[in-house]
């Protein structure tokens, strides 16, 4: 069944997604299938909302594009077409002393959609984006050309491409640089935190030596304890310390999808509770395999099932300047006091370090990541969080969106009009035309 | 380190399975017909670490070749451990029941031109005393069935050259394996539009002829249930066979 095949991370929106192969790079870029009127590139459908579905169109799955071009172990330079898993690209390059430049929460996602959405990580305050680390890509358009795009060639087209939602045309390869390691293992320390203020402390305090930090907070937390959790900060190291780190995949899975969601108040207050009282002492460290430490969720495989067949909401903003902390403060109280949120509520400050990408969603600030389970309410409550937004002109992920309105996205993206010049007139998408109200 | 040649290796399985063999330093060979696809999938086999990969583009129905091929890979690579012939074709059958050209060709490339290799190379392999040939058969070739029996006679035939080629070179040593994999997720069988829980992706098919090769089995149903899958549809008695619609 088309439907099965092709959905979104969040399972919201639920569509009958057609779809088609693209087996080789060489070859043609397929037509829309009958009765569809334009394609869209879907990689391993790990963005949550809409950016990779195509409603009434095609999507061209890329999964089967998955080689490797060329790797020189030399320089860290890997060129390998769109559909190459980060976790594939992991397994190649980790023995040879080399790792992805940025890591998202999750290694299944394909490079193209890494690309496409302009992924960023624990490190963002000193690397940015993925595609501050990209040197070319290949792209494919509907008139049959093929145009090389670098950071010198083809300019705009490359800036458009990076971060495009994959509406330029489909990315048939993509050529990255690496970072040196000295092996697998990082050095990791938990800071047990009591409040936001001490959250923008640790982070001013970190951020220059740790190439990686992130926190997750509490969202049930009040008053005085709003913004509790833990910070996270972590360096590569070479230690040789034995850490298992046989690549097992998911290790458990969700087996079916209950009936319901299992994250209802109840179950939210007693895990944030437990996970924020688990850690003793004020600080903990420890020598990490990068596996749990970049992509815990990785090993629970599914995971996305426990919300329940109406599925969930992503919301992952950024909030600059002073401005924004003000504001963030607001947003978690709304949260705190609806008990609404998530197990993993994720707070980071975003680096200065620009993306060449022209719909790239990171900036400077503080940003705030969570999910909510589909309800009635949540609607409503995400276009209060998008108000606060708004006011202090931050922006919303598209990755992780399937609610944003027009007007939110057009004020998030002012570049968008700009964008929408270079998007490949066969290619679409349900969030594209959603966010254009239809207009183009 | 094992020298490895690889008819059809534009097949997703084929494909699939000598990357297992990329990554464990291997030297491969590798023969398809389109020249374009093969330089793709030799750079990334080089990527992934095999020691050496070399290329030639050819027709397997082009039977005056298939002297050539095998020359050309022995030469590369003089030791000759594994031969993992891949290549087919699934045909329509309706197609092919109104049209015989359509019928022989596809008889030609999933049977006669896999004979017409085997037999030169059976016999130098003979000669050697040593290595496997791997050959992907199918399920469709335990029993004819209406819905695609010329693609399963073609493989029928090939099971029985099998069986008698395993007869022949088990006297020298020479491991013969009979690969037959069930639905398998691919860009030959994407115009199907089903996906059930039958269905497997070509990695794990390609992680199970390597095992297999290694273990030097017989016969190999991949994924595994099809074996008792195939038991029960072989054992349906014929009278009752010819009413069902399979």
């Amino acid at each position: 069944m088309a439907d099965t095949l092709y959905t979104s991370w969040g399972r919201f929106p639920q569509i009958a997604q057609q779809g088609l192969r693209l087996a080789w790079r060489g070859d043609e870029l397929p037509e829309p299938l009958e009765g569809t009127s334009s394609l869209l590139p879907y990689g391993n459908g790990r963005s949550y909302g809409d950016v990779c579905l195509n409603r009434g169109g095609t999507v061209i799955d890329t999964r089967s594009l998955n080689r490797f071009v060329s790797f020189d172990a030399e320089t860290g330079v890997l060129r390998c077409e769109s559909g190459v898993l980060l976790s594939q690209i992991l397994e190649l390059c980790v023995p040879k002393g080399w790792f992805l430049p940025v890591s998202p929460g999750t290694r299944y996602v394909t490079i193209g959609g890494a690309l496409a959405n302009d992924v960023h990580g624990k490190n963002h305050h000193k690397a940015g984006t993925l595609g501050c680390h990209v040197r070319a890509l290949e792209l494919l358009r509907s008139d049959g050309s093929r145009q090389l795009c670098t950071p010198d060639e083809n300019a705009d087209l490359f800036a458009a491409t990076i971060g495009g939602l994959g509406l330029t045309g489909l990315v048939t390869w993509v050529e990255i640089a690496l970072r040196k390691i000295d092996g697998p293992l990082l050095r990791e320390e938990s800071i047990k935190f009591a409040n936001l203020q001490e959250f923008f402390r640790l982070s001013e305090l970190s951020d220059a030596d740790y190439e990686y930090t992130v926190a997750w907070i509490d969202c049930i937390a009040k008053g005085a304890s709003l913004g509790r959790g833990l910070f996270a900060r972590a360096n590569h190291t070479d230690s040789k310390s034995q850490v298992v780190d046989v690549d097992r995949g998911a290790r458990v899975s969700v087996p079916f999808q209950p009936p319901f969601s299992l994250i209802n108040r109840l179950s939210l207050k007693s895990f944030n509770a437990f996970w924020y009282m688990r850690q003793r002492q004020k600080q903990h460290t420890r020598t990490i395999h990068h596996r749990p430490f970049f992509y815990p969720l990785d090993t629970i495989g599914d995971w996305n099932h426990i919300y329940g067949p109406r599925g969930m909401l992503q919301y992952q903003c950024v909030l600059p300047g002073e401005d924004g902390r003000a504001v963030l403060r607001n947003m978690l109280s709304d949260i705190a006091s609806k008990g609404s949120g998530s197990f993993l509520v994720v707070l980071k400050i975003f680096g200065d370090r620009e993306s060449p990408g022209m719909l790239s969603f990171p900036r400077p600030g503080v940003t705030l990541a969570l999910d909510f389970p589909n309800t009635p309410d949540v609607f409503r409550q995400l276009d209060r969080l998008d108000a606060m937004t708004r006011e202090v002109g931050g922006a919303v992920y598209p990755a992780k969106d399937a609610r944003m309105s027009a007007e939110s996205f057009q004020s998030y993206f002012p570049r968008w009009k700009e964008f929408a010049g270079f998007v490949d007139p066969a290619f679409s998408s349900s969030f594209w035309r959603r966010v254009t109200g239809d207009k183009l | 380190m094992s020298q490895v040649l690889v008819i059809g290796a534009g097949s997703a399985i084929a494909e699939a399975t000598a990357r297992i063999y990329a990554g464990r330093g291997d030297r491969l060979f590798l023969v398809a017909r389109d020249a374009v696809r093969l330089d793709i999938v030799a750079d990334d086999l080089r990527v992934r670490g095999a020691e050496q990969v070399d290329v030639l583009v050819a027709d397997l129905t082009d039977h005056d070749r298939h002297a050539e091929i095998i020359a050309a890979a022995m030469d590369a690579m003089p030791e000759l451990d594994i031969v993992l012939v891949a290549h087919g074709i699934l045909p329509d059958q309706e197609n092919c029941q109104q049209n015989v050209e359509d019928t022989l060709y596809s008889i030609d490339v999933n049977f006669l031109s896999v004979v017409a290799l085997l037999t030169p190379l059976a016999n130098q392999l003979e000669e050697r005393a040593k290595g496997t040939v791997a050959v992907i058969s199918s399920v469709a070739g335990d029993r004819g069935r209406q819905s695609n029996y010329v693609y399963g006679s073609a493989k029928s035939g090939l099971d029985a050259f099998l069986q008698g080629m395993r007869n022949r070179l088990s006297k020298s040593a020479v491991h013969v394996l009979t690969i037959k994999p069930g639905f398998v997720d691919t860009p030959m069988t994407a115009h199907i539009p089903e996906r059930g829980i039958l269905w497997a992706q070509p990695e794990d098919v390609a992680a199970g002829i390597v095992k297999a090769i290694d273990k030097r089995r017989n016969v190999v149903y991949l994924p595994g249930f099809w074996a008792l899958i195939m038991l029960i549809v072989r054992s349906i008695p014929e009278t009752i066979f010819k009413k069902l619609s399979l």
